[in-house]
């Protein structure tokens, strides 16, 4: 692999950009590899990525049905953070939010990490006090966040109206080195890296059926064939039931409809990640320009990777209360994608009931901001059967009464 | 946007005169349950690939619950029920089999 650089781009430039590499080979796939990884959405290639850096495995497939990084993970609106109540989220999310900081020299891809600062509006009294206990569970598990009052929220963020009719703005929590990273560009960096170690990354490919051996898997049937495996790793998001099926389990999850929309691009406005969980939508500015908008998730399950209608609309009427200058934008683009929701909102990075197969699932609404942990911890999980990061997000809590409810900080989509 | 018909009232309207309820014909395990029953009522969920049983809450309008059949790969409403049953009454099983031969939902089909 050519590594990208300021040299590279020059030596490029002059010779009319013909020396540029394809970013990743496309190979068919082998009859047998030590791991497959099912779906090269961000977690997928996240996971293959360090089993092969941290653990020397690189005798590995990442199977993917359509393109990769066409699931949830090219479809959602960038939000890192990790502000999280639980001691086993914030391990997890800001191990993922602190590999994210050099995540670009790491794997020598720009994937744009702008730790602009995240902000969570307090509209109620039950908000301030649920976040003041944030800030202070926060501080306990050495994530920086703080409480600030409503001069400050601005101060940093003069478009917001402080003094909204129903829903006033009391202050919020504030992560200073939370932000947004190019969406695509952590599926690319993390699929080039991986077929520089030589994993086939396979796509167009589905898995059909998961075949075992007396309770152990063997390996998966595909649209291009059968292909065998010691290890499989099941990392496909919305369709993990679909999966879990396939090798005769259940899962304590289902799978709903989240979207988002952009508005047309406008000069910069706001530098900040805003998130405002009482009316149920989430905002930054692109790029671009554009205002990237999210709400919640609709109430049915669905397959369709299309919201409804009236959920934008909810969200959108429910910001120009506190962002009044949004009124007058016109919405460029809406579109939705199938999330993975768990009974109390956390992931699960688990064994199965079927020796030698992993799950790492349940992201749901919140997943982006922890590919890198996530894959971090999942490939541990499969090199070593073991993790301190996944001990808690075993699909067995359920049944242990011991969940990791983060239905409060993960309040709304995020 | 989803339209259903209220097997109660016989109104027909569209999703936002209804709330969704999850999955139908859980088995409400209770006192002296053992703890994967408990997982299986809380927790476990068919969440199929395609036809789905399910339950809806007529909230703007007669306020009564009801089940609909319903398919989570096209959004296509096979038909309401009443929710005072156990199991999807034959027409609905005739009309899911009618667009959906040879499906199946837990052990219904
Ligand atoms: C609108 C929206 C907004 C969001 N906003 C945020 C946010 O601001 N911040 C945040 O942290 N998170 C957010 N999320 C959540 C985040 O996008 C997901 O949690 C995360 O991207 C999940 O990544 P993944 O790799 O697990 O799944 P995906 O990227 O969905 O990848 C799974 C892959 O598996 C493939 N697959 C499925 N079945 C098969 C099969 N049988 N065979 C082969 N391949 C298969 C799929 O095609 C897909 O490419 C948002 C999600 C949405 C939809
Ligand atoms: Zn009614």
């Amino acid at each position: 692999m050519k590594r990208y650089s300021a040299f590279a781009i020059a030596r490029e430039a002059l010779r009319h950009h013909t020396g540029w590499e394809r970013a990743w080979r496309s190979p068919e796939p082998k009859a047998k590899y030590d791991v497959i990884i099912v779906g090269a959405g961000g977690h997928g290639l996240a996971t293959a990525y360090y089993l092969g850096k941290n653990f020397g495995i690189t005798n590995v497939a990442v199977i993917e049905k359509g393109w990769l990084g066409g699931g949830n993970t090219g479809r959602n609106t960038t939000i890192i953070r990790s502000n999280y109540l639980q001691d086993p989220s914030a391990a997890i999310y800001e191990k993922s939010r602190s590999l994210y900081e050099t995540l670009s020299q790491d794997l020598n891809y720009n994937i744009m990490f702008s730790p602009r600062g995240v902000l969570m509006l307090a509209q109620t009294q039950h908000e301030i006090r649920g976040y003041k206990r944030t800030a202070h569970a926060n501080a306990l598990q050495g994530v920086p966040t703080e409480w600030i009052g409503p001069g400050k929220v601005k101060e940093i963020c003069p478009i917001i109206e402080l003094n909204g009719p129903r829903y006033p703005v009391l202050g919020g929590l504030w992560q200073a080195r939370g932000g947004t990273a190019r969406h695509d560009a952590v599926a690319w960096g993390y699929a080039r890296a991986c077929s520089d170690m030589g994993m086939d990354i396979i796509q167009k490919c589905e898995v059909t059926n998961v075949r075992t051996e007396r309770g152990k898997v063997v390996g998966v049937d595909t649209t291009k064939g059968a292909i065998d495996c010691d290890k499989l790793g099941g990392v496909v998001a919305g369709h993990s039931s679909v999966l879990a099926e396939m090798a005769g389990f259940r899962l304590p999850m289902e799978s709903v409809a989240l979207q988002a929309l952009v508005s047309e691009p406008i000069k910069p406005a706001m530098d900040i990640v805003v998130m405002a969980n009482t009316v149920h939508g989430y905002l930054s500015q692109s790029d671009k320009g554009e205002m990237v908008i999210g709400g919640g998730t609709d109430a049915y399950n669905n397959y369709t990777q299309r919201g409804s209608f009236h959920h934008a609309e909810e969200t959108v009427r429910a910001l120009i209360e506190t962002f009044p200058m949004l009124s007058r934008l016109k919405m460029l683009r809406q579109w939705g994608g199938i999330v993975d929701v768990t009974g109390d909102r956390s992931p699960m990075l688990t064994k199965t009931p079927v020796e030698g197969m992993f799950m790492n699932c349940g992201w749901g609404t919140g997943g982006f901001k922890a590919i890198p942990g996530s894959g971090w911890a999942m490939a541990e999980l499969m090199a070593k059967g073991e993790s301190p990061l996944t001990d808690e997000f075993s699909m067995w809590r359920f049944k242990e009464g011991k969940f990791i409810d983060e239905s409060v900080a993960a309040g709304v989509a995020h | 946007m989803l339209i259903l018909d209220c097997p109660c009232c016989g109104v027909s309207g569209e999703e936002t005169e209804f709330h969704a309820g999850g999955e139908a014909h859980l088995k409400r395990h209770s006192v002296g349950s053992t703890d994967d029953q408990f997982e299986e009522y809380l927790f476990m969920r068919e969440n199929p690939h395609g036809v789905h049983l399910e339950r809806w809450r007529h909230n703007n309008g007669c306020g009564k619950w009801f089940h609909a059949a319903r398919c989570t790969t096209t959004l296509e409403v096979f038909g309401t029920y009443s929710a005072q049953t156990y199991e999807p009454p034959q027409e609905i099983k005739d009309a899911i089999s009618a667009r959906r031969p040879g499906w199946s939902w837990r052990n219904f089909s």
